[in-house]
């Protein structure tokens, strides 16, 4: 990683143009060229230095329902529980954490009302209690990472 | 919703579908898009310019690898503050730079007294549990209590993905 690449991680986390030529226009602001900028993006992306390149949505404001849960899962249970809740498609990640509440997951559905189907079905299948954090306010997402 | 509204968020849902797993490194990306639609290159490029108007498209830009840039750790960290200061804690909180998300929530009593989440990175654990106890110095006696949770393994990663 070079002072161009970092420059592109620092200034390019938001605002890539929306215009018919995006890159030679992000390029002219940047000081470099449209074709380096599309060569230094996909070698950092081939790379892994980024895991993605585009448009960041957000899924709530899509029509779609999301949640954060936990559930507080004894021990010698986990890795049984882990593969029940792990079997829902609507579950779109899960870490464990070192907490009494030690399993979180995100739940990603159509609607309020499958989000709430799927809350039971869980509850059913595990025989545990799901704690509901659904985002009541949202005050910043994103993190723009210097390097 | 009359028809050329259900004809827009229709159009709005495919351009979202084409383009959640990123754009095209094509010096017209919009184009490349718009192509793939079977629609002209204004109307996906306004339809894009609406959709980062109203929230629905957060930025767009380069998504950075947090882990591969030293960034290895975070922490969730979780706060009991009173309801009437949520909104002002939460934006003095999400305005750290070392703060990526942050939510009020409710809290589930008597096991958990915290209503604002907050995740916390740094190069470290203890960098992220130095960062937190910061951010409590920073908010002073309107903490009750707060924790800081660290992930131990990740179970499921798939990310969030629309439905076609």
């Amino acid at each position: 990683m070079d002072e161009l690449d970092r420059h592109i991680i620092n200034s390019l986390q938001g605002g890539f143009p929306v215009s018919e030529r995006p890159f030679r226009d992000a390029a002219d602001e940047l000081g470099t060229t449209e074709s380096e900028l599309i060569t230094r993006i996909r070698c950092m992306l081939d790379d892994g230095l980024l895991t993605r390149f585009g448009p960041l949505y957000n899924a709530e404001n899509m029509g779609g329902a999301l949640s954060l849960c936990a559930m507080q899962v004894p021990p010698e249970h986990f890795d049984e529980v882990a593969e029940q809740v792990n079997a829902f498609p609507e579950v779109a990640h899960n870490y464990q954490r070192d907490h009494e509440m030690n399993m979180w997951f995100v739940l990603a559905t159509e609607s309020l009302e499958k989000l709430a189907e799927t809350l039971q079905k869980i509850e059913e299948d595990t025989g545990l209690t799901v704690c509901n954090f659904p985002k009541q306010e949202e005050f910043f997402v994103g993190l723009n990472f210097q390097v | 919703m009359n028809s050329t509204e259900t004809n827009l968020a229709d159009l709005d849902r495919r351009i979202v579908l084409a383009s959640q797993a990123g754009l095209p490194l094509d010096a017209r990306p919009y184009h490349w898009l718009a192509k793939e639609l079977g629609v002209g290159p204004e109307l996906v490029m306004e339809r894009m310019r609406a959709m980062l108007s109203d929230g629905r498209v957060r930025r767009i830009g380069v998504v950075p690898n947090h882990y591969r840039l030293g960034y290895s750790a975070n922490g969730m960290s979780v706060w009991d503050v009173p309801d009437g200061d949520t909104r002002e804690i939460g934006r003095q909180v999400g305005d750290l730079d070392i703060v990526s998300h942050c939510y009020q929530r409710p809290r589930h009593l008597p096991r958990w007294p915290y209503n604002l989440f907050a995740m916390v990175h740094g190069r470290s654990r203890e960098e992220v549990t130095d960062k937190v106890a910061g951010i409590a110095a920073l908010l002073g006696d309107r903490v009750r209590s707060y924790d800081v949770l660290f992930s131990t393994r990740i179970l499921k990663k798939t990310g969030l993905r629309i439905q076609g």
